[in-house]
């Protein structure tokens, strides 16, 4: 309790007693954050599979990959989050429709379960019974277990793997779209909070998500290809580049809509978030977020709209954007979260919110949470790696 | 024409259905909707319909509905855990406002601004509001938080999962999360007592008398009197909380 009576010195105003302490921390920005990667990795997979957007070829299964090994962490900081993560199962078995989280559990399986986890089995059928045959020991095992029985070859089998895989594309769009469209409707649905209560908040979110989906794989990519060595594919790169400006523009447009038109409309509360945001979001918001996270890379993707520079200086630039636009929908999450809990809903004054070292609330603890899908991934690479995939064109003969 | 009467009743048939099959697509897909305007309907009136009025012309800031609901209640004691508590707003000749609420009320009120510069000044106290249209119920995930049949919003703690999520949805700040259990905790309208045909414990020690509750049923009730001789206001109205809570002499400042 300590920690409380600390910030008890640094209340601002007048703040309703009960609100000192902030409920939701660090751990809840990590939740739409990762789950944002997840979904944005998989909408640039389906680019490629859906709307036949050959040129990102190289990225797809990363993309696949990225985005399992992000959806499987997602829901953790969630669960170790609750004051009882015991009970945390009654959301699957009694969930209370009317809540808006209650349906994550549900959202969140269907994606995992009938989404990504089938397109990647289906993808990858194949590759897992030639490579159970090829590999020995326990890798050979593993091969096995994951083909799930299914070991048949023939062309007619394959060639419904792949339809099977496209329809399961098809639906996964609208489902990514779904699951985090819904996460920003968990925030943009509580009328309380006049920091989250809009209706663009859903989008927003989706846009975001996109955004930092795409940063990902595009900084995975090029990590990758260091490690192993090998060329980067320019051409899809620039691509994944032009795509990733274009969701930024839109992302940025919306979210300054809703700035301006909180501004614009200032309500009741528009004194108070003022403060708010030029006071203690004021580095987050316009530095981190903006700054950083938006307009710099935004300048950076513009100009390679205009003139593309040598392969030599695109590179890091490529590099550096992929990293500000990380950070910058990071820092989103977090204006968002931490912000909406740092004015009281008195309107008339703030409390104050100090990221500890220690604990499952602390920094420490989140930088685990954000490292673990990296070592996921890396898991899932050895096992099956993208680049190792049997030829193509035997599939499509 | 035996034919073409048996026709156009399998056809009536097969319409019926159809309106029949859709009308229950479509019933059962307004229905939570309709769930949600009313999150407890007013439901018949075999039960009292509980609402409580505040006359805060009455009120002296003397605490002791924060002090007795923290003992009567296992409100620990820290001062970051309230289910009642009292402010004090001060409005300044320059238009200008000071809230405080020390300790809840609990602690003395001290008016820091020199009295030549007050416009007025007076205390709110402050606990839930047991809403019709609860935000705080709406949005718990397990169904945890209800409305009671008498209209009062209750938590139940040994299904509570602590995601807090209540109390992120509550306008008025009536919810913490209690260190101990881990679980939302709030006012109950003292439900113990009632249920045992005791008054809650803040209405019972308010010295002036400045709170009443009852039954919005009962035409006769004492709260019905005290609404239909003030006007009397919720707290933001504007969020259609369906407050129970009505305040008597309340400010427009006071949110």
């Amino acid at each position: 309790m300590e920690h409380l009576y600390e910030m008890l010195k640094q209340v601002d105003g007048y703040i309703y007693p009960n609100e000192i302490e902030l409920h939701w921390g660090i751990l809840i920005v990590l939740y739409p954050y990762i789950t944002g990667l997840v979904a944005g990795a998989f909408i640039l997979a389906s680019l490629e599979r859906v709307f036949k957007i050959k040129v990102l070829r190289p990225t797809y299964h990363l993309a696949l990959l990225t985005a399992l090994a992000f959806l499987l962490v997602a829901i953790l900081p969630l669960v170790t989050h609750l004051g009882h993560p015991f009970r945390a199962y009654e959301i699957m078995t009694t969930p209370h429709l009317q809540s808006a989280m209650a349906i994550f559990g549900f959202v969140y399986l269907w994606y995992l379960m009938v989404v990504l986890l089938l397109e990647i089995w289906f993808d990858y059928r194949r590759d897992l019974v030639l490579w159970a045959e090829q590999s020995t020991g326990i890798k050979r095992r593993l091969y096995k277990i994951l083909t799930l029985g299914v070991t048949d070859l023939s062309p007619k089998t394959i060639a419904w793997d792949e339809k099977l895989g496209f329809i399961v594309t098809v639906v996964g769009i609208p489902s990514a779209f779904l699951l985090h469209g819904y996460v920003g409707f968990i925030f943009g649905s509580i009328k309380a909070n006049p920091w989250w209560s809009s209706v663009l908040m859903p989008v927003i979110f989706l846009l975001s998500a996109m955004v930092s989906g795409i940063a990902m794989v595009m900084f995975l990519y090029m990590v990758v290809s260091r490690i192993r060595k090998v060329k980067i594919d320019m051409p899809c790169l620039d691509e994944i580049g032009k795509f990733l400006f274009m969701v930024l523009i839109l992302d940025f447009t919306l979210e300054s809509l809703d700035q301006v038109h909180r501004i614009y409309e200032a309500e009741e509360s528009f004194e108070i978030l003022h403060m708010l945001v030029n006071g203690k979001l004021n580095i987050t918001l316009f530095i981190m977020q903006g700054l950083v996270g938006t307009i710099i890379p935004l300048a950076i993707l513009g100009f390679f709209r205009i003139h593309l520079p040598k392969e030599k200086i695109r590179k890091p630039l490529y590099m550096l954007s992929g990293l500000m636009v990380l950070v910058g929908v990071f820092f989103m999450r977090w204006n968002v979260v931490i912000g909406g809990q740092l004015f009281s809903k008195s309107f008339l004054g703030f409390t104050n919110f100090k990221l500890g070292m220690i604990g499952a609330e602390g920094y420490l603890m989140a930088i685990f949470w954000l490292v673990l899908p990296f070592c996921i991934l890396s898991f899932f690479l050895w096992l099956v790696p993208p680049w190792k995939k049997h030829a193509e064109a035997e599939l499509t003969e | 024409m035996g034919n073409e009467r048996l026709n156009s009743s399998r056809r009536n048939f097969i319409r019926k259905s159809a309106l029949l099959a859709g009308t229950l697509v479509v019933g059962s897909a307004v229905k939570p909707f309709q769930a949600m305007l009313f999150a407890a309907n007013e439901p018949e009136k075999t039960m009292p319909w509980y609402a409580i009025g505040i006359d805060i012309e009455k009120c002296i800031g003397c605490g002791s509905c924060a002090r007795a609901c923290k003992a009567e209640n296992d409100v620990p004691k820290e001062p970051f855990f309230f289910r009642s508590w009292v402010e004090q707003y001060t409005i300044k000749n320059d238009g200008t406002l000071a809230v405080q609420s020390p300790n809840g009320g609990i602690d003395d009120f001290v008016q820091t601004v020199p009295e030549a510069e007050i416009f007025k000044s007076f205390f709110v106290p402050k606990m839930c509001n047991h809403c019709a249209k609860s935000p705080c119920v709406q949005v718990c995930p397990v169904g945890a938080t209800y409305e009671s049949p008498e209209g009062i919003v209750l938590v139940d703690e040994k299904y509570c999962i602590g995601c807090r999520y209540c109390i992120q949805a509550c306008p008025y700040g009536c919810r913490y999360l209690h260190p101990e259990k881990q679980t939302a905790d709030k006012c109950t309208l003292c439900y113990h007592r009632l249920k045992k045909g005791l008054n809650p414990a803040c209405f019972d020690v308010c010295p002036t008398g400045a709170r009443i509750y009852g039954d919005l049923h009962d035409m006769n009730s004492p709260l019905h009197k005290f609404l239909k001789e003030h006007s009397t206001q919720v707290l933001k109205p504007q969020l259609n909380t369906g407050s129970k809570l009505f305040y008597n002499g309340l400010s427009s400042e006071v949110r």
